[in-house]
């Protein structure tokens, strides 16, 4: 039974993913790649990695999917010229031949590969007591690889300097994003009322949750920013001038607190990021709720994209 | 009693099960974008709302039943708000959009 | 063939290999980043298919390939935020978002901004 639902899954999985390549509307395209992402999210969970499949729905399928629709539908000028360039059938040909050898040597690997993967998982099992969090994944991502998830952090906040440079000369230091004016009494303004709070208290429990159970700050973070952008799109709030000093505070606060953790570890643990004796879940609950904050604002703006208009 | 629970269970997801495949027949075989969302509407609601009802004996716990109705509350919410906004956009924008 | 993860994993080399193929047919830059997206969720399902292999400890699968999991989607949105950053402002300069070495019907596309 379970597995006739797994290659249900696997098939449409393939389909989508036929379609997304396929489709001659690039819009539809993208409402396949959503689909999609919504899709992986089950396979994930058929893997037993219930907090992949949460970051999965919330980040691979749902922002990334408001990031492209908002983006084919500014570019959709632009597809029929860009369409005429469709390369010839010889190299359509042979990119089709280089993926099937792609996909073959990789059916070939995962056939092949024989017995149980490596695993630190006995590690994790006989260490994760000292970190006093119940979730192996948080206390992977906050104690054991924290380096990792500290430059995960910066990686994210590199991408919104990285997207902030591309505007132009004059509007730098501007607001990100074009002024959304929708109808006060219309039904997104309505919703936009309605769903924050609701919104905010679940972004907060699966923040919260994610210290013992699956869950964590990176999919707390983008349900908070979605109902931030929600408020946004219905004209409801706007986004700040990226130039604000405040603004900019708050979003290194989380990482330099990350990093301030970390070198007092080299003091009194002996190692970057190293957690003292007992007090290891209250440093990983410093640096979550410190993070918090930052991520909301950077997957926030990030969503919101270059400023268009000057600050005024 | 579990027995009996089960089947409540069973036959509740099922019926849920009906209503997404008549939602889905409709959303293929209706003409236009306004009677897509007439059979997507009410029958994915439904749906849902089914398959929440015949799920909620297997859980374990008030807080998680709680839960299960309040996945079906926000659901009921997107779908109502999304479907005006679609409707909306489709009738601005003409009968052959 | 019927246990989960050798089939995810033959599912993930296929969903890879649709990518690639997409990636390099479709000459729109949007739909290379769609054809992009795909190929790294394949990458992300084959690694996990592979690890789900490890010890499971009463835990659902391995956490450590979980967790570099969860940064890489992460990292994967970041870098598709910039690109899509990269394409809007090309299209704004430009009028066209070609990757072809010079546009052949609109040759003075890219002089408006000079």
């Amino acid at each position: 039974m379970i597995a006739a639902v797994n290659a249900g899954i696997a098939l449409l999985l393939l389909g989508l993913a036929i379609w997304t390549i396929a489709a001659r509307d690039t819009f539809a395209a993208i409402v396949g790649f959503v689909a999609y992402g919504l899709l992986l999210a089950l396979a994930w969970v058929a893997l037993r990695g219930v907090d992949v499949a949460l970051t999965e729905a919330a980040i691979g399928g749902g922002l990334t999917g408001v990031l492209l629709i908002r983006a084919a539908a500014k570019l959709r000028a632009t597809e029929a010229a860009s369409n005429a360039e469709r390369p010839a059938l010889p190299t359509r040909l042979a990119a089709a031949i280089m993926a099937g050898g792609v996909t073959a040597a990789l059916a070939l690997v995962v056939l092949r590969t024989a017995g149980p993967a490596p695993t630190l998982a006995p590690e994790v099992a006989a260490n994760i007591g000292a970190t006093g969090v119940a979730n192996p994944i948080t206390a992977v991502l906050l104690a054991f690889r924290a380096m990792d998830t500290l430059l995960e952090a910066i990686v994210l906040l590199f991408a919104l300097i990285g997207v902030w440079s591309l505007a132009p000369d004059h509007l730098w230091g501007g607001r990100p994003g074009a002024r959304y004016r929708a109808d006060p009494d219309g039904i997104l303004a309505y919703l936009a009322r309605l769903l924050p709070p609701l919104g905010i208290i679940v972004g907060f429990y699966i923040f919260w949750i994610g210290a013992d159970l699956p869950g964590g700050k990176f999919q707390g973070a983008t349900i908070l920013a979605a109902m931030w952008l929600l408020a946004m799109m219905a004209g409801l709030a706007d986004a700040p001038p990226v130039s604000r000093r405040w603004l900019r505070a708050a979003l290194v606060a989380g990482p330099a607190a990350f990093i301030a953790v970390g070198a007092a570890g080299v003091g009194i643990a002996g190692a970057f990021l190293g957690y003292p004796e007992g007090l290891a879940k209250a440093l990983i609950i410093v640096i979550e709720v410190a993070l918090l904050p930052s991520l909301v604002l950077t997957l926030g703006l990030i969503m919101a994209g270059a400023p268009e208009r000057t600050a005024a | 009693m579990s027995t009996a629970l089960d089947i409540f269970t069973v036959v509740s997801v099922a019926a849920g099960a009906l209503f997404f495949l008549a939602g889905t027949v409709g959303l293929l075989r209706f003409p236009d974008v306004f009677t897509h969302i007439h059979a997507l509407g009410k029958a994915d609601n439904l749906g849902l709302g089914l398959v929440v009802l015949g799920l909620l004996p297997q859980v374990n716990g008030l807080l998680a039943g709680l839960k299960l109705v309040a996945i079906w509350l926000i659901v009921l919410l997107a779908g109502a708000a999304v479907s005006q906004m679609i409707a909306r956009a489709a009738r601005r924008a003409g009968p052959h959009a | 063939m019927t246990d989960a993860p050798t089939l995810y994993g033959l599912c993930a080399a296929a969903l890879i290999g649709l990518g690639v193929y997409g990636f390099i047919v479709n000459p729109q830059p949007l739909r290379k980043l769609l054809a992009f997206n795909v190929v790294g969720s394949g990458v992300f399902v084959l690694f996990g298919a592979i690890a789900h292999r490890g010890g499971a400890l009463g835990w659902g699968g391995d956490p450590v390939p979980q967790a570099l999991l969860i940064t890489g989607i992460v990292v994967a949105f970041a870098a598709t935020a910039l690109a899509v950053a990269l394409l809007l402002r090309l299209a704004d300069e430009a009028d066209s978002v070609t990757l072809a070495d010079a546009a052949p019907a609109k040759p003075d596309v890219t002089a408006r901004d000079r």
